[in-house]
């Protein structure tokens, strides 16, 4: 259960924009802490975006993706005060979902 | 249709072990954050100095510069300082510490509980403490007299570090955001505060360490760069604006949202100075002086740096 993420959704023009920002380590499995020792891998693997009962955005995030991540993108539809549901999966299993309304 | 923003996370890969950046007799006591990552950024930044500075005029500056205000603005879109504000909010309307109490009642200087705007008007004095306190060293007061808290615990880990994230640091998020788009108005009215003005003016300017350093030797020119980044200069008022609006930040090059003690406390270490005291009048009256230098301007930050 990871920290809550940051969704904005914005309607303009029939498209909705969509910008998440989210709490992740992202460790790559490279990065040696202070005394020495390799920081193991963790980083988020799947991203999913659902509006209704149709997935808009299905994503595979790797490593080369910095920490905190940021992530923008467009879909064409939703209406105001619809919701979009955000989750992700880790490397660890761990997994979070949050929702914003389209405003 | 998907941006990412890419910069790999191990951009803030920490030091080799044992490799210490300083001498230990500069430091006045033990180093609250990780010296990791700052062995490797120390050298790289003061070699760069000397030629960052002498390349000041090269060929193309305005290609560079645009080149650099494009590289900003690519940062600037999803801040995740936000994502601090957002656990800042949280720790703030959460009651906690022994007296079971949030920090709704908190005087930032515009009354119990006004939050909007507070920053924006900090450091200011304070009639129950006497002092004049800028942001942290007031949230300390409200930590201890609202919630509790002893202050050697509140200060006990002030700045954050890749285990463990500063409550102080997220608070400080919170309350600098909810001064976004007002004008800067630090009060220069009382005695005290225009004394810590002259004390932050003198240190400033105040020339001391094994290599005859102060912060102006870096920040009263115009035009200056370290590498990619513009040195401003903070003895102007353009400069003190530009900068001062744009602290507390996020870090991407660290991963970690950074408040202005942070930013004090870091640029004394890069002039070999001994570690200020978190939240000590000296580094009040220096953020007084940047600050107060800054008035007029719009307050824009939480502001992201590389």
């Amino acid at each position: 259960m990871g920290d809550p993420m940051k969704i904005k959704a914005t309607l303009q023009d029939g498209v909705t924009e969509v910008k998440i920002l989210m709490r992740h380590p992202m460790e790559t499995g490279l990065r040696k802490d202070e005394s020495g020792a390799l920081v193991p891998a963790w980083f988020i693997t799947e991203v999913s975006a659902i509006h209704g009962d149709r997935v808009v955005l299905r994503a595979q995030f790797g490593t080369s993706v910095s920490r905190n991540p940021y992530l923008a993108f467009r879909f064409k539809g939703g209406q105001p005060g619809d919701r979009v549901t955000v989750s992700w999966v880790d490397s660890k299993g761990d997994r979070r979902s949050d929702e914003a309304a389209i405003g | 249709m998907a941006d990412v923003r890419g910069a790999p996370s191990t951009a803030a890969q920490p030091g080799a072990p044992g490799k210490k950046a300083l001498p230990a007799t500069l430091t006045t006591r033990a180093r609250p954050i990780a010296l990791a990552w700052a062995c490797a950024a120390v050298i790289l930044l003061w070699s760069g100095l000397d030629l960052a500075v002498a390349a000041g005029g090269a060929a193309a500056p305005d290609a560079i510069d645009a080149a650099i205000a494009r590289y900003h603005e690519m940062l600037d879109e999803g801040n995740p300082a936000e994502l601090d504000e957002q656990r800042g909010e949280q720790l703030w309307k959460t009651a906690a510490g022994p007296a079971h109490a949030t920090l709704e009642r908190c005087d930032l200087g515009r009354g119990p509980g006004v939050v909007k705007g507070a920053y924006a008007e900090l450091p200011r004095l304070f009639a129950d403490t006497g002092r004049v306190q800028d942001l942290e060293s007031r949230l300390i007061t409200c930590l201890t007299t609202l919630q509790g808290i002893p202050e050697s615990e509140v200060v006990a880990k002030p700045f954050s570090t890749d285990s463990a994230r500063s409550d102080i640091e997220a608070l400080v998020a919170y309350v600098a955001g909810q001064s976004r788009g007002v004008t800067m108005q630090v009060p220069l009215h009382d005695a005290k505060e225009k004394e810590a003005y002259a004390l932050g003016e003198r240190l400033f300017f105040y020339r001391a360490g094994p290599y005859d350093f102060s912060c102006a030797s870096c920040h009263s020119s115009s035009g200056s760069r370290i590498r990619l980044q513009d040195l401003p200069n903070l003895a102007t008022t353009a400069g003190a604006q530009r900068a001062y609006t744009s602290w507390p930040a996020y870090r991407v090059s660290q991963g970690l949202f950074r408040s202005f003690q942070w930013r004090l406390n870091d640029c004394f270490r890069q002039q070999r100075f001994p570690e200020p005291v978190y939240a000590s009048d000296a580094t009040i009256a220096l953020t007084m002086f940047i600050a107060a230098n800054a008035n007029g301007a719009r307050y824009n930050g939480p502001g992201i740096k590389r």
